[in-house]
């Protein structure tokens, strides 16, 4: 029987101690003296957050492809079992041999959200590695960075040696050749980084100097070492159907998330929405092709037992085979002990009928992501859907027997009015007044309920909107408040929901996205000072680090509430992601004048990702 | 078809919670490919019953639950198949047919056996002859614990409920208890009892508890006949 890292009594003490025993069906066991490279992958969240997450189960399945590599997991402890590994001293450990992680040649870090960076530096310390780069040895694994915060990862910098920009499928395996080489033939740890530099897509932070100019921005980002590189290209995949993919994930024990079998149908997005990261950097659009999909998903199944399948994507209704997909999906699995449960489609005849036929169309509910309360705004976003798309599908659905309608949209987007705000009411409104003249009394099961709810926009690094100034914590909420107000003046008001995000992280998001090198101090005073798990709220706590700007000078208004000139230079711009500032501008500029870009199906806009010679942007074509 | 599993918890896999387990065996009969039957309805789920929950901790070498398939294979070739998708630590042991007017494992439940010994590692942090001063308190013809209820509280005395105490090994107090839905006792409340009577504090992670076998009584109101749970099914041969 395995050994396990925590003692009974520990174990016996600490809520949900199946998070530390590893274990699970297609774990990886390998022995760990008989492979050159050991790999901690971390998600820097709770084991049932980073068990849901879907590139960690690729990339670890991948790594352990190879012989000569042992890829294990690693996880943040909960705050329990956190605090008593601080009070004994025990070191962090993997999930499948229980070892301590310090011994490991690489601890990867996946980077989904910016309010995980305490938790960064929590992994490191229980793991006893110096929280710096710079005071790292031979002794300590290679720290480095994945994910889409990286697209900027200048506020963590410091706690990285080295970060992967891109699809974590193309230069791994270099990466790991050039670390055996380096480790072979006796070479200092410099040495591997700057091997490693020489990567396309390896981003080595301590091998750059950033100047300031007197207002604070940058003046330049410069390579001072000669293996460094002036730009990082980012890494992506040619062609989806031949990437490799998990077909025995790791099934947890307890529930996690997303329990259940994915089937990644395609990566980026052709909608453009001006607000949307992912839809810029993922771009442009792969898909996997049907028949692969479909040999995955008798594959997975099997080999998981799952009892619930699903599909994703940035947005599956412009998946090309997605009706083919979907019926062999319920053809082949509902009913027969598994489900299938739908990602969010665009309402049309075709999404409303195959969700009658899996969901119960009574408990389940209907969701529109308007984004934006009036046309004029989501011409500005560049979000397609219309009102009439809203209203008829809504009609259509609840025809069907739906009754229940929920609507995401964003509050302090660029541009926005008092007019926009109340939109969102007046939207929320006419959906509930369609339901009223659709249904007749007669067949009504009870009251429409429509719900709405806001986030707050956080301009993000390579959209058009990252030279946009952000709302002050205040302004957000005073929006919320106009939104609140105009719900209870509706005539359907009793049918009417209305929720809001919080603001003061909403706020400290904004700085950590769009922060540079100096916010780094920031992050490790708040850390230091007891901050962690700040995407959990019931452990958020502001006033950590509103002091933590104070003592370490930093103004986060800064990074927020100032509107960024066409000519900054922005702590990210060392990246290429393929997305040319041009564009960027370009896109910058429509939304300003409210001029709607087509989609990459509709017309090519010139965003620059033709270079790389693959996806949507050569449908149609004979490739070469 | 009614099917009765037998099947032993033992190692790590102690920590996962009862109804993490009754998750786990839903996504093993889906791997082991077993014919299980799913009820009707809406969101179909398999027919499956687990005899007795079992607390965290505790390790096992006799839980028990039932299944309806609508085929099967031989005992032998299903223990293989559904063997081959366990974790370690997770082993089905017999795998047997019952009638199909047989009342399910949960409703049969009457008495458990149990093992009570000090985990080796924390020997230090009790006295060696615990084991001997155990046995004869479960002994004493008068257990009485304070049970909480939405009444009130009660005293209860536990001893009538306490059908058979042994020493089969030094260091080792097996334990016969009653168990199920009428009077369930669990070594849990003897070994509180115990620390309380002698004011010593009750630390739970010191002591292994290996429930050792389930069984259904065939005569509960008079001298108590235990019979194990996987007597009522028969082993399904070739052909």
């Amino acid at each position: 029987m395995r050994k396990l890292a925590l003692s009974d009594e520990i174990l016996l003490n600490v809520q949900q101690p199946a998070r530390y025993i590893g274990g699970e069906v297609n774990s990886v066991m390998k022995d760990p003296e008989k492979v050159d490279i050991r790999f901690a992958m971390c998600f820097p969240d709770v084991y049932e957050i980073g068990m849901s997450h879907l590139g960690i189960q690729i990339l670890y399945d991948m790594f352990n492809r190879r012989d000569d590599v042992y890829c294990e997991r690693v996880y943040s402890p909960w705050t329990d079992l956190d605090q008593i590994m601080r009070e004994r001293k025990i070191p962090l450990f993997s999930i499948e041999t229980q070892m301590p992680v310090r011994n490991f040649d690489f601890l990867g870090i996946t980077l989904q959200y910016e309010m995980c960076y305490t938790n960064i530096l929590q992994i490191l310390d229980l793991s006893c590695i110096p929280l710096h780069s710079e005071e790292r040895t031979w002794e300590d694994p290679i720290v480095i960075g994945g994910g889409p915060c990286t697209y900027n990862p200048e506020p963590i910098a410091p706690f990285f040696d080295l970060f992967y920009i891109g699809e974590g499928e193309v230069v791994y395996d270099e990466l790991l050749d050039r670390y055996k080489e380096a480790k072979k033939q006796g070479k200092s740890r410099q040495e591997f980084l700057e091997a490693a530099a020489e990567i396309p897509g390896i981003y080595v932070p301590a091998f750059y100097d950033v100047n300031y100019k007197e207002d604070g921005t940058i003046a330049s980002m410069v390579p001072v070492n000669s293996h460094a590189p002036a730009v990082i290209a980012r890494q992506l995949v040619g062609d989806m159907t031949g990437a490799c993919y998990p077909e025995r994930p790791v099934v947890p024990f307890i529930r996690a998330t997303q329990d259940r079998v994915v089937l990644e149908i395609m990566r980026g997005c052709i909608r453009g929405c001006r607000f949307c990261q992912a839809g810029m950097v993922y771009r442009p659009v792969r898909e996997r092709s049907a028949d692969e999909l479909k040999r995955l998903a008798y594959a997975m199944l099997k080999n998981t037992g799952h009892e619930e399948i699903s599909l994703s994507s940035l947005s599956s209704s412009d998946y090309t085979h997605l009706e083919e997909i979907v019926n062999f999906l319920i053809d082949e699995f509902d009913g027969k002990g598994v489900n299938v449960s739908l990602p969010s489609l665009r309402i049309d005849a075709f999404s409303l009928d195959v969700m009658s036929k899996v969901q119960d169309v009574k408990k389940s509910s209907l969701t529109f992501a308007p984004e934006a309360g009036s046309q004029r705004l989501r011409n500005v976003v560049n979000k397609g859907l219309t009102e009439e798309d809203i209203l008829s599908g809504s009609a259509e659905a609840f025809r069907g027997g739906w009754n229940r309608v929920k609507l995401y949209f964003m509050l302090g987007l660029p541009t926005e009015t008092v007019q926009d705000m109340e939109g969102i009411a007046e939207l929320s409104e006419k959906v509930a007044e369609v339901y009223y003249d659709t249904v007749p009394k007669e067949e009504r099961h009870g009251k429409v309920q429509v719900t709405a709810s806001t986030s707050f926009f956080v301009p993000k690094p390579f959209t058009p909107f990252q030279w946009a100034r952000m709302c002050t914590k205040e302004e957000f909420l005073e929006r919320a408040a106009i939104v609140n107000r105009k719900m209870k003046e509706m005539l359907n008001k009793k049918s009417l929901r209305y929720n809001w995000h919080e603001a003061d992280v909403t706020v400290l998001e904004g700085v950590l996205a769009r922060g540079d090198r100096r916010v780094s101090a920031v992050i490790e005073e708040a850390y230091r000072n007891g901050a962690l798990y700040d995407a959990w709220s019931e452990h958020f706590d502001n006033n950590i680090w509103m002091n933590a700007f104070e003592t370490c000078g930093v103004n986060p208004d800064f990074y927020t509430v100032r509107e960024r000139g066409l000519n900054e230079i922005f702590p990210w711009d060392f990246i290429d992601s393929g997305i040319s500032k041009e564009f960027l501008k370009r896109e910058w500029e429509n939304a300003v004048n409210e001029v709607v870009t087509p989609n990459c199906r509709a017309r090519c806009s010139g965003c620059g990702v033709r270079k790389y010679g693959s996806g949507v942007c050569f449908e149609g074509e004979d490739r070469q | 078809m009614k099917i009765r599993i037998k099947f032993s918890k033992q190692g790590p896999v102690r920590f996962i919670g009862h109804l993490d387990v009754m998750r786990y065996f839903q996504k093993v009969m889906r791997r082991a490919g077993v014919d299980i039957r799913y009820s009707e309805g809406f969101s179909p789920h398999q027919i499956m019953s687990f005899a007795s929950p079992l607390s965290v901790g505790l390790t096992s070498n006799g839980e028990y639950m039932d299944i309806e398939v609508n085929s099967t294979g031989s005992s032998a070739e299903m223990i293989k198949k559904i063997n081959d998708t366990n974790v370690e630590g997770i082993k089905v042991l017999s795998y047997r047919l019952l009638l199909d007017t047989a009342k399910n494992a949960m409703s049969q439940v009457a008495a458990a056996d149990y093992c009570v010994r000090v985990k080796d590692e924390y020997s230090s942090e009790i006295s060696p002859d615990f084991p001997q001063n155990f046995f004869n308190f479960c002994k004493n013809e008068k257990i009485e614990i304070i049970k909480t209820t939405k009444k009130g509280e009660r005293t209860v005395n536990l001893s009538p409920f306490i059908y058979e105490v042994k020493m089969p090994e030094p260091d080792t107090v097996f334990l016969k208890l009653s168990s199920g839905s009428t009077v369930n006792v669990k070594p849990e409340q003897l070994l509180t009892a115990f620390f309380s009577e002698k004011q010593i504090e009750y630390r739970p992670y010191v002591f292994q508890v290996e429930r050792e076998e389930l069984y259904a009584d065939e005569d509960p109101e008079g001298q108590h006949r235990f019979v194990p749970l996987k007597e009522y099914g028969q082993d399904i041969t070739d052909n």
